[in-house]
């Protein structure tokens, strides 16, 4: 049984995106890795073709889709074997807040120009002391005349070179609860006091242009504050479903996709005594990953139709972030056994992914800030 | 199992060489240029740490396996990628060392032991390191000369050794692979080709290739060992080099884990030392759990290997278990560091790539599964 129900439209739009990926994406792919940033053209191109912020209504530029179009964009990207194109950071977590807390002044400034590829967005939460602990955010937003001082530095911030347009979550210290000091902010590359820090070097995502961002009496104006002020916890919990729902579709295309390749593999290299698959315990070991992967896209897909039923599940997207993210790293390991020392090769596309997937189980929310929700929604 | 006094010795002297010679960003521009630390292994050579189980008279140490296995554990402890430069310096030289004339051994285990060579060796023709069933690479002799016609794969320090041991079938196929010898080329010789790799998931200082040998020549006396005993002798290589590899798991997990606790005992989240946390209380535990069982299994072979009672089956147990600890322990520390553990700057992610190589190479955990359980469950009726 198909739990989502793809139109022909959708099917249309996969099939567009796939032709487009093989074409302007795929034979960069290894460039980009070495270089590691992504060209602002080919988001340019990504956008104009209608592949960025596929969800986002027409009348603001958007695709006029819904969240399987997301989905589709996020899968597709993961057969193009590499994770540096964040498209959906962007289109599915990022302009997701401009497009429910902007004035809509904001709105028609900004939009548009996120869904041609013009302007590339980041979010940026963490900080070097506040990782798992949002709360003990420094990054301070004091009014002051008829604008807001930003001070303070935030890390790990993904498309931190190539962004145009940030969403920082800071606090006021005037605020007289800790909970009601936190609001969001847009603020513009170019602002005076905002900078950009050195390119980060990391494990895998290569392609993809992670870095810090220094705010140093960055001054916006009011207006940019998304919402009311000291409903930045409020925003970030309505947010936080999809961030962790959209995590648990790359990770379970990343797994899926692995498996492909370690299937084919395995049917196709001779062992010792014929196909590496007639080996019992290889064959095993490609079952149980199947299963797994299995689970996984069931729980995901049940997950994406509630989501786009508009129901609240945050324990159920939070176990499905912890689960998918740890069960891509289980498959992307064991895959790696099964080419033997092949595994160790980059020119293996799945070493590659092996290397991306193990950031999942961190970003969007550790793991065990995950549990930690669960834990505090459904057993204590 | 208690070291004695002299291994307690060469155990420091190994820490304090790694602590003063080993710099992670130095590491991480070999790494990034692919470069291998010639220097440092000339350093490390001086100071003895390059052949300690190979006789004197060669250069070695004149010691054992635990002693190797202490300080490929304190080098990889302090620095994964460069430990396991240094350890595979010598990886071949294992195997001239026990089967080689003496002639031979002069000639080379004295360099490599002086860390002015590096060793090669050319077993496997497929993907799997330990799998010989795929064996295809011919040694003909023609008056005084073998002529060598192949294709050996992921051959270490392939394209950078001063020789090579290359596994070759010496008469025709047949079912006992009992016509193999294991024969020295030198890398000068006209017909060979070296194709490197490219770049890796680990250990991309150190070379990996595959060498076409294209009727390559060489005496009749470049023959190591016996003719007719290469797979046994290749097999006793892999026994002995298991351990050592076992060795290297061990202290790159110590290693990642040095790291993470002492992240945990000084990061704050919640107001609270990450070390305060009972999750993170208890995967310290795991941790330090698993580097003790894989460290004794390790060294229980290593003891076994010295006092003469080398057991292949022991062999085969410490490198899967311990590489697979490895994975796991040096994952956890990434988890532990968050965001900052997948960041080259904190190596713990370097290690857990490192780790991951060693359950690739030298047969993965199936195949270890398949070489102890040969031993366990011996000929059926």
């Amino acid at each position: 049984m198909q739990l989502l129900s793809y139109t022909e439209d959708h099917h249309r739009f996969r099939a567009r995106l796939r032709k487009f990926l093989a074409e302007e994406v795929t034979p960069h792919v290894d460039q980009w890795e070495k270089e590691h940033i992504i060209p602002r053209a080919v988001w340019q191109k990504m956008g104009r073709a209608g592949f960025i912020c596929p969800a986002l209504p027409k009348e603001y530029g958007g695709g006029g889709g819904d969240f399987l179009h997301a989905v589709i964009v996020i899968e597709e990207i993961a057969r193009t074997n590499h994770s540096g194109l964040a498209t959906p950071l962007h289109s599915d977590i990022v302009v997701p807040y401009l497009e429910s807390y902007a004035t809509e002044e904001l709105k028609r400034k900004y939009l548009p120009g996120c869904a041609c590829g013009d302007i590339i967005t980041a979010v940026a939460m963490t900080e070097p002391n506040a990782g798992s602990d949002l709360a003990s955010m420094q990054t301070t937003a004091e009014e002051d005349g008829g604008e807001i001082v930003l001070n303070g530095s935030k890390t790990f911030i993904t498309n931190g070179i190539n962004c145009d347009l940030v969403v920082v979550a800071a606090k006021d210290p005037r605020a007289a609860e800790a909970h009601q000091a936190l609001s969001l902010y847009l603020v513009e590359a170019g602002t005076p006091g905002f900078s950009r820090g050195r390119r980060l070097e990391k494990m895998g995502y290569h392609s993809q242009d992670t870095a810090e961002l220094f705010f140093n009496n960055c001054r916006i104006p009011k207006s940019n504050r998304l919402g009311a002020a000291g409903t930045g916890f409020y925003m970030l919990m309505e947010k936080l479903q999809q961030e962790r729902l959209v995590v648990a579709v790359m990770a379970v295309a990343a797994a899926e996709g692995i498996l492909e390749q370690a299937m084919r593999y395995c049917r196709e290299t001779m062992g010792p005594k014929g196909p590496l698959n007639r080996s019992q315990a290889l064959a095993f070991a490609l079952v149980e990953m199947s299963t797994e992967v299995k689970i996984g896209r069931t729980f995901l897909d049940k997950l994406i139709v509630e989501h786009m039923a508009g129901s609240r599940i945050i324990v159920e997207t939070s176990m499905a972030k912890y689960w998918t993210s740890e069960m891509a790293k289980r498959i992307a390991d064991r895959a790696l056994d099964l080419f033997s020392q092949a595994g160790a090769l980059e020119k293996t596309p799945i070493v590659r992914t092996f290397r991306d997937v193990r950031v999942m189980s961190i970003f969007a929310g550790t793991n065990e800030i995950m549990k930690g929700i669960i834990a505090k929604m459904k057993i204590n | 199992m208690e070291l004695t006094r002299s291994q307690k010795e060469i155990q420091k002297a190994a820490q304090e060489f790694a602590k003063g010679e080993f710099d992670k960003e130095v590491t991480v521009e070999l790494e990034q240029s692919r470069s291998y630390p010639a220097e440092l292994l000339q350093k490390a050579a001086e100071l003895g740490f390059v052949g300690l189980q190979f006789a004197e008279e060669y250069g070695g140490g004149g010691l054992g396996l635990v002693d190797a296995c202490l300080v490929a554990e304190a080098l990889c402890r302090k620095d994964s990628t460069m430990g396991s430069a240094v350890v595979l310096a010598a990886f071949g030289a294992e195997c001239l060392h026990r089967f080689g004339d003496k002639k031979m051994k002069e000639q080379y285990l004295e360099q490599v032991t002086a860390g002015k060579m590096l060793a090669g060796i050319a077993l496997g023709e497929s993907d799997r390191g330990d799998d010989f069933t795929v064996l295809d690479t011919t040694a003909t002799r023609s008056d005084n000369e073998w002529i060598i016609n192949g294709k050996k794969r992921y051959v270490t320090n392939g394209g950078a050794a001063g020789f090579y041991l290359v596994l070759c079938r010496t008469e025709a196929k047949h079912a006992e692979n009992s016509g193999v010898a294991l024969i020295l080329v030198e890398p000068d010789r006209p017909g060979i080709t070296v194709a490197d790799l490219g770049d890796k998931l680990a250990l991309n200082s150190v070379a990996l290739a595959d060498i076409t040998f294209a009727d390559v020549r060489v005496p009749l006396t470049n023959l190591v060992g016996k003719e007719g005993q290469g797979l046994a002798q290749a097999r006793a290589f892999l026994d002995e080099v298991k351990i050592l590899a076992a060795a290297r798991a061990v202290g790159i997990a110590a290693g990642a884990f040095d790291r993470a606790l002492a992240y945990v005992k000084q990061r704050e989240q919640f107001e609270r030392k990450l070390a305060q946390f009972q999750i993170t209380r208890h995967k310290i535990a795991d941790m330090a759990t698993k580097i003790e069982l894989a460290r004794l299994i390790t060294y229980r072979a290593a003891a076994d290997f010295d006092k003469g009672k080398a057991d292949p089956t022991l062999s085969a147990m410490a490198k899967m278990t311990a590489a697979r600890m490895a994975v796991e322990v040096a994952d956890e520390a990434i988890q532990l560091f968050g965001g900052y553990g997948y960041m080259t700057e904190q190596e713990v992610e370097r290690y857990y790539r490192d780790a991951k190589t060693i359950e690739l190479c030298l047969g993965t955990r199936e195949s270890q599964k398949d070489r102890i359980a040969d031993l366990v469950i011996g000929k059926l009726k």
